[in-house]
């Protein structure tokens, strides 16, 4: 048998290689190739690349973890960024498509006869983008340092090695088949373990219907009722209970909806189709494929919470002998201390591990009484539940070495798409568009490489060096596209009389509210200190969290557009008929921009 | 009638279309799995609540077949108003 380390430097070695050979093979000829792959690609190879370029690090990694320590409150991920491609496929992609040109600030400048228009949304763009990319490659150098024993910097190094021989040879063509690719290793890992810890519990492979199901061990519980009950005796809220309030949940789940539906780097996927019949289907498509992790998530999630717990505590809570001692702990959980994400300190001395929540407050006075004297987990990574899936459920060494070419897979397609999203916008909108309009083809497609390639440079550089505020990011992306892109582009499309005054007026009310509210509990720029307020629930307005401020964002945006549009003039009449004109599939005789 | 009055007519049925997919794309997530969670729970689907059931897989099943259904009925009204691509 071969070791760990050597199979997966097999199984990623592999990968990559597959990922070169489509770059060599799928190069770009010209700049329709480069940014919208010539428009020739299938709907359903589409789907595949757009799922596998939303469906980040965080998505492979953090997600199911995040689930099985927030239990039901989690919902608002797995709603919030599927839902959104629902409103992608009815109210944007198929326009935009239909519309015809390269990038998303493309539309803005020109559906709004403005410059300005479109430097915001160029701007919106490469601040979304880039935030976002930091994580990813922030995920390529962890998932190196855990699996192969490189460093972390080293990690980074070959990601970017390897993201620029096919971003900057084949753009969106070379991206788009990588993509593909790499939804097919990402997806195999994260269901085979998947897969099989549902059967180790319930008996039934399929791990949607695993959850719902009773326990294997005969004892007729259903798993979520089990793992409530065992949750609640250690003095955690129940798995199924709701945490937080239903208002900033609402409010959550739109924001991550309308900013999903906003990110330039998943709109601009839907440029690639050949039709606009297809954009609406490929749209479906995507989802299919996002919803096969999205769905199996929460089974990961709970299975894992379910399997850590009974690990631990081994007998009845309370009982001397009812927790796990020390020294017989497994060697996945000596692994995954080395890794310093999992630590214990035994804090009463007994030699036995107590997990359990000490603050709650109740449950705290009772086990004081059992003799224990603080939860002894010090630290739990929310990451391993994933990560160290395939070693709890005693799955052979290949299934680990898949998961982190998969967790490789997730970060380094995303990371593509968001350079391109970039990299596009530098040579198609700033260079093109506005600085040296007259440029050749050939110049624009060699600018369109260097910008790639500096995007590579820029983003390696932040997740070697990451500023403080990585962490936060997510909250900013999905901020920036919910309040200024989302309302600006469906607008564009749904309103005939939305004019510039309007647009400018509301994409920098939506911009600016969000970014003040998100600073102001995060501190201005994310600079440590600088907050105005600390950021809890008490000092939310209304309770509502920065996370969850883009959908008011987008409402201000959509507010003061309108009120100002109502009161100036209405747009050019050449602007309506172009509103008139992307509103139809068919491309009319007269129209021929 | 002309091309205008045609294009005007399909993008009413359009927006009645979107209409109705988004009634549904609210009631399954928005309703269903936040604002009735508590009242759905008592009903249980197998070994779920219903409740969760839709926060955590049903929403999002249903969010699937909203796309499709949707492409399928536009694909229709494209024909119907003579609109579609070649």
């Amino acid at each position: 048998m071969m070791d760990l380390k050597t199979l997966t430097y097999i199984v990623v070695g592999a990968t990559f290689a597959l990922y070169i050979g489509i770059a060599i093979w799928a190069r770009a000829s010209t700049t329709k190739e480069f940014y919208v792959a010539g428009m020739g690609i299938n709907p359903i190879a589409n789907g595949m690349a757009t799922a596998a370029d939303w469906m980040s690090a965080a998505s492979f990694i953090s997600m199911a973890g995040l689930i099985a320590f927030l239990g039901y409150d989690a919902s608002v991920y797995l709603m919030g960024w599927t839902g959104g491609y629902v409103l992608l496929a009815l109210l944007l992609a198929p326009y935009l498509r239909k519309f015809g040109k390269f990038t998303v600030p493309e539309f803005i400048g020109e559906r709004y006869y403005s410059r300005t228009a479109r430097l915001v949304a160029v701007l919106c763009l490469i601040v979304a983008s880039i935030t976002y990319v930091i994580g990813q490659m922030k995920g390529v150098g962890v998932a190196f340092g855990r699996f192969l024993e490189v460093d972390f910097e080293t990690g980074v190094g070959i990601g970017m090695g390897i993201v620029f021989i096919y971003a900057v040879m084949g753009g969106m063509k070379g991206i788009t088949y990588t993509q593909i690719a790499q939804y097919c290793v990402l997806i195999f890992a994260y269901t085979v373990p998947a897969i099989f810890i549902a059967l180790n519990l319930t008996g039934m492979p399929i791990p949607q219907l695993g959850l719902g199901s009773t326990m294997a061990d005969g004892s007729g519980v259903t798993l979520l009722d089990k793992l409530d009950l065992i949750v609640t005796d250690l003095g955690f809220a129940a798995f199924t209970a709701q945490k937080g309030t239903s208002l900033n949940m609402f409010l959550l789940t739109l924001s991550l909806m309308i900013g999903t539906a906003g990110l330039p780097h998943v709109i601009m996927r839907f440029f690639t189709v050949p039709k606009v019949s297809d954009a609406r289907t490929s749209a479906g498509w995507a989802l299919v494929f996002i919803a096969i992790l999205y769905t199996t998530a929460p089974a990961v999630g709970a299975m894992a919470r379910l399997n850590l717990i009974e690990t631990i505590q081994t007998g009845k809570v309370g009982t001397v002998d009812g927790n796990l001692i020390y020294e017989e702990r497994p060697d996945w959980f000596k692994n995954w201390e080395i890794t310093g994400l999992l630590k214990f300190e035994d804090k009463n001395g007994d030699g036995r591990i107590q997990y359990y929540n000490d603050k709650n407050e109740e449950f705290a006075a009772r086990a004081e009484a059992y003799g224990w004297k603080g939860n002894e987990m010090v630290k739990i990574d929310r990451d391993i539940m994933v990560l160290a899936n395939p070693e709890i459920a005693g799955l052979p060494n290949w299934v680990i070495a898949l998961v982190a070419a998969g967790g490789l897979a997730a970060a380094l397609s995303t990371a593509a798409g968001l350079l391109l999203a970039i990299s596009t916008s530098i040579s198609h909108d700033l260079l093109k568009g506005m600085i040296a309009p007259g440029i050749s083809e050939r110049k624009e497609l060699l600018a369109s490489r260097l910008a790639m390639a500096g995007a590579i440079v820029v983003a390696g550089y932040l997740g070697m060096n990451p500023p403080g505020f990585a962490a936060q990011v997510v909250a900013l992306a999905f901020g920036l596209a919910a309040s200024s892109l989302f309302p600006a582009l469906m607008m564009g499309i749904f309103n005939k009389r939305m004019n510039r005054a309007g647009a400018i007026a509301g994409m920098l009310t939506g911009l600016l509210s969000t970014l003040i509210y998100i600073f102001w509990f995060k501190g201005w720029f994310f600079i440590p200190g600088t907050e105005m307020m600390a950021d809890t629930p008490a000092n939310w307005v209304m309770g509502i969290s920065p996370e969850a401020f883009g959908a008011i964002g987008a409402l201000l945006n959509f507010t003061v557009a309108i009120v100002v549009s109502k009161v100036t003039e209405p747009p050019p009449e050449h602007i309506q008929h172009l509103v008139e004109e992307i509103r139809i599939p068919r491309r009319s005789s007269v129209y021929a921009g | 009638m002309s091309d205008r009055r045609n294009n005007q007519a399909y993008w009413k049925a359009n927006l009645k279309l979107v209409a109705g997919c988004l009634s549904v794309w609210f009631v399954v997530s928005y309703l269903f799995g936040i604002i009735l969670v508590d009242q759905l729970n008592t009903i249980s689907l197998g070994g779920y609540k219903l409740g969760f059931w839709f926060a955590q897989q049903g929403s999002i099943y249903v969010f699937v077949m909203l796309i499709f259904f949707y492409a399928h009925r536009m694909n229709k009204l494209d024909r119907k108003f003579d609109v579609h691509e070649d």
